[in-house]
């Protein structure tokens, strides 16, 4: 388990902490699925940033006399129905998913962390009713919440947010009281019981930074599952609104031309299961390093 | 056991009821007025009157809901605002198409899921479960609609196999039908599966080192037996709440892939009703959607009570 | 059934398991070798990690996949050690059982008793299913299963620590194996209880004239319940001889220091417990010489340089210690402190 210390850390007690990142680090760098999914889950993040300073051509400008070109030195990856160059659609599109899935996941964060907090703490009837509550909207996938939301408040990127963000609520709820009702039973909380704390600075204090690394965990998964929602949603043309592209929007206009062009549909399904399956991998592996006894069998 | 079970069935009742309360009070209490939004903002404000009197709305909220939770008891959901046609009879006709489409992916999932899961346990860290293992964190990431789109370029485009959507219709028979089905039950299925393969392989591998595992091999069992005849009923439990669990995404999933087939089924319909801002058709769909998510996972419960002896002992 | 009366019916030689453990392969067993003739009883006594559960696994052929067994295991003359798992599957529950250490999670909780203690039935003798049952009720019935005609059809969660033992102890009898290894069956169990299941334990094997290997922690239980004993550190056998001989006779340090070691009622007030200094060594990094030279009081430079031979210190009572001058002639203060 001892990892060899590097030559220029000097002994004392506060090398501790900058000693336990680097090894952190060293074993990050090692992990496979970790390294793989960081990578995949950046090369988004960074397609998403690009895009807000350049884009090889415009991705809201319609140019119908060059539609549906073959990839090409201008149009690396061609073009679509509408002219638009599909690699600055790709780029813009990483940023409506990037930003639906950041509010989705810290809508169902802010709200399941606390509740489940609460929950956890209060026990009795609070937990009851906070349990029973979260049950329900589990009957609720994102996608039929979203319809309800679309019906009534028309479609749109903040119905989708909106019903993304309830849809990620009961499973954080669930995991936060499930890991924080273990921590309450640790020595350590029962210590400070008796030290006299309230049940407000134990949570703050002692509960959720122990619950933490397994929210951040929880919150890439969460994020994965937020970007497919999305896509599906704006597939259904329930969720981001054109002209505003976005990956799933260009599934559902590349459809209509399968057998015409069928890369059109190639590509930003491509885009959405790359940045999945990144977030996904980065997930499994900041479990292994972040608790090896979270790790499941691999 | 009648204990757990009746007290499992109270707690049934509380979250239809829940969940009918929530589904009024987003689509009918929230918009306003139903009768305004079905006919647009100019609309003269004597012809919405009429509309509103017509469709009832004019009544209390509590009255409303009463009225619609008696509908449902009875069969009779009241005429769809779009159609004209009972609501009832509209969802029944859709569900000839959704109900087997479900049923076909559901088993789909749970087959290839079992045997991918029990597999790879049983050849823990071997070719084949690495092998298969990395095939379902693929699976986990494909979005659906675009694996059924992949599998219309390949079937239908390239191919020529399958047609590209629609339905034939159960008039042509059961293979003409099924077959038009086909392609939507794998793409909602190999997701899934993926998912559940990856749970019941753990959940297999967590049994198997379990002690009761060497006290039946140490009673001369083989591997295979012990397999099959220890573990696998031990594994089930958080098996089965996944397959619940995903029954739900199912659904869903079902509004997703009948449109990317042009199927008209339930999702459909509810995807036309939004669009026709028909909300007593969406709302009753959705209500239909959401018990048959509560009670499958009622079902499931009920299911552990019968798998797993000790639960008989703990709810009494 | 074959060989003869005097024949052992189990003799192991010169047997060693490499295990593959997180921190590495570990030699968990070496060099170890003893007989067993039908109706005897040995014991195996030593500290947790001494490696008496793996050999007693080897002997089921029970290890994981990944350990490496050598040297030679015997049944009635044919050998073990590499037997097809098929072959060993026939043999496992109907010719030698095990009883296990943890009574509430050895049983599946999910199939009845009856169910599992029938089980070995179903699978080595051609019994019908409604044979089998009745036998298992005649056998829980043997082991002291109160009511067992109507408990039969019970589940594993509604019986106590102790009746599951009886439970499992019934289901290693069902066949009537040739020998019996019990591994720890009472170190889970209330005090009271204990000895029941041991006086048990002892009346079928007596009943039956099978054999049976005894692993205990437990000097006392070693003491009372076998006719000749096995004391294992590190993965060797220290000493080994008729359990009265060890007993009046200890030539081994790390035996003397066992028998110092266990708690006595009556014992003066203040006496202290005496202790062996220091651990068990890791099995993944033994030394080369004497595995106990590092908590020995008595040892010698000549003790790390090879392991010591057994060296006969009464009829049939070895010692793998250089120094049994010394420690044997400490030993009559052992016994009387």
């Amino acid at each position: 388990m001892s990892t060899p210390l590097s030559a220029s850390v000097e002994v004392g007690a506060t090398t501790a902490r900058p000693r336990l990142a680097s090894g952190f680090w060293r074993r990050a760098l090692r992990h496979r699925s970790f390294v793989t999914g960081g990578t995949l889950t950046l090369m988004v993040l960074c397609a998403a940033l690009l895009s807000l300073v350049w884009t090889p051509w415009s991705a809201y400008e319609i140019d119908v006399a060059s539609k549906l070109r073959p990839p090409s030195a201008a149009h690396w990856l061609g073009t679509d129905v509408l002219g638009r160059d599909i690699v600055s659609l790709l780029l813009v599109g990483a940023r409506s998913t990037i930003m639906v899935g950041i509010i989705a996941v810290g809508i169902g964060l802010t709200f399941g962390v606390c509740l489940g907090l609460i929950a956890a703490a209060r026990k009795s009837w609070t937990e009851e009713i906070i349990m029973r509550m979260s049950d329900f909207t589990f009957a609720f996938p994102a996608v039929l919440s979203a319809i309800m939301l679309a019906a009534v408040f028309g479609p749109g990127m903040v119905t989708s947010i909106v019903a993304i963000g309830i849809f990620q609520i009961p499973t954080l709820v669930r995991l936060t009281r499930g890991s924080a009702n273990a921590i309450w039973a640790r020595e350590f909380v029962l210590a400070a019981r008796a030290c006299g704390k309230g049940g407000f600075r134990i949570t703050i204090e002692h509960v959720l930074p122990n619950v933490l690394p397994i929210l951040i965990v929880q919150a890439t998964i969460q994020f994965a599952l937020a970007i497919l929602a999305e896509a599906a949603l704006s597939y259904l043309g329930l969720g981001t609104q054109p002209p505003q592209p976005s990956w799933g929007r260009m599934l559902n206009d590349a459809q209509t031309l399968l057998f015409q062009s069928p890369m059109l549909a190639v590509y930003p399904g491509a885009a959405i299961a790359i940045a999945v399956l990144g977030l996904n991998l980065f997930g499994d592996g900041l479990r292994d390093l972040l608790d090896p006894r979270l790790a499941r069998e691999r | 056991m009648s204990v757990f079970l009746f007290r499992r069935f109270l707690t049934l009742l509380a979250t239809l009821v829940g969940a009918s309360l929530i589904i009024f009070f987003v689509l009918d209490a929230l918009p306003g007025n139903a009768a305004q939004m079905l006919m647009g903002a100019d609309a003269s404000p004597d012809a919405v009157r009429a509309l509103t009197v017509k469709l009832g709305l004019d009544q209390p909220l509590y009255y409303r809901y009463l009225h619609w939770i008696k509908g449902m008891l009875t069969g009779d959901l009241g005429n769809s605002y779009a159609y004209g046609t009972p609501v009832a009879g509209l969802i029944a006709e859709r569900l000839t198409l959704t109900i087997p489409l479900a049923v076909l992916s559901m088993s789909m999932t749970v087959v290839l899921a079992l045997s991918a899961g029990i597999y790879t346990a049983a050849n823990h860290n071997k070719l084949g479960d690495v092998g298969v293992m990395s095939l379902t964190q693929f699976g986990i990431a494909l979005p659906n609609f675009w694996f059924a789109i992949l599998l219309i370029l390949l079937f239908s485009v390239k191919l020529q196999w399958l047609s590209a959507g629609g339905f034939a219709g159960w008039d042509e028979g059961i293979i003409a039908g099924i077959k038009s089905l086909l392609l939507p039950a794998i793409s909602l299925s190999v997701v899934q599966a993926a998912i559940l393969a990856r749970v019941t392989r753990s959940a297999v591998l967590e049994v198997l080192r379990e002690d009761f595992v060497r006290t039946a091999r140490a009673k001369g069992l083989s591997k295979r037996a012990v397999l099959w005849q220890h573990v696998l009923r031990n594994a089930m439990i958080p098996v089965m709440t996944i397959m619940g669990l995903q029954f739900a995404n199912l659904l869903a999933g079902t509004i997703v892939i009948e449109n990317v087939f042009y199927l008209p089924g339930l999702g459909r319909l509810i995807f036309q009703s939004i669009a026709n801002r028909d909300l007593i058709v969406v709302r009753n769909c959705v209500m239909l959607l959401a018990a048959v998510v509560v009670i499958v996972n009622f079902v499931v419960d009920v299911l552990y009570a019968f798998i797993d002896p000790r639960i008989k002992v703990h709810s009494l | 059934m074959t060989g003869s009366a005097n024949a052992p019916l189990i003799e192991v030689s010169n047997l060693g398991v490499r295990l593959n453990t997180s921190r590495g392969p570990a030699q968990a067993v070496r060099g170890v070798s003893f007989s067993l003739r039908r109706g005897e009883t040995l014991g195996l006594v030593g500290e947790s990690g001494c490696g008496k559960s793996v050999t007693a696994l080897a002997l089921m052929g029970l290890l994981p996949d990944s350990a490496v067994i050598s040297g030679s295991i015997r049944l009635d003359g044919s050998e073990l050690v590499g037997l097809p798992d098929a072959n060993y599957c026939k043999l496992r529950g109907n010719r030698i059982s095990m009883i296990f250490q943890e009574p509430m999670t050895a049983l599946n909780p999910m199939h009845t008793i009856g169910r599992q203690v029938a089980e070995p039935l179903r699978r080595h003798t051609n019994c019908s299913a409604a044979e089998a049952r009745k036998q298992a009720i005649a056998l829980l019935d043997r082991v002291g299963l109160p009511d067992a005609a109507k408990r039969v059809d019970a589940y594993p969660h509604q019986f106590s620590g102790g009746q599951r033992q009886r439970v499992t102890i019934a289901m290693a009898l069902a066949c009537q194996p040739d020998v019996l290894v019990a591994d720890e069956p009472t170190t889970a169990l209330d005090v009271t209880i204990q000895g029941q299941i041991l006086d048990l334990i002892a009346d079928i094997v007596a009943e039956r004239g099978m054999s049976m290997i005894l692993i205990s922690h437990d000097l006392g239980v070693i003491a009372e319940n076998v006719q000749r004993m096995m004391v294992m550190y590190g993965g060797t056998v220290v000493e080994s001889g008729a359990t009265d001989a060890v007993f009046t006779r200890m030539g081994h340090p790390y035996t003397q220091g066992l028998f110092r070691a266990r708690p006595r009622l009556g014992a003066r007030k203040g006496t202290r417990l005496k202790t062996i200094a220091g651990t068990v060594p890791e099995l993944a990094d033994l030394p080369s010489g004497c595995t106990f030279a590092d908590r020995c009081a008595i040892v010698e430079d000549r003790c790390r340089v090879a392991p010591p031979a057994a060296v006969d210190v009464g009829a049939g009572h070895g010692v793998r210690c250089l120094r049994t001058d010394v420690s044997m002639a400490e030993a009559v203060g052992v016994l009387g402190a």
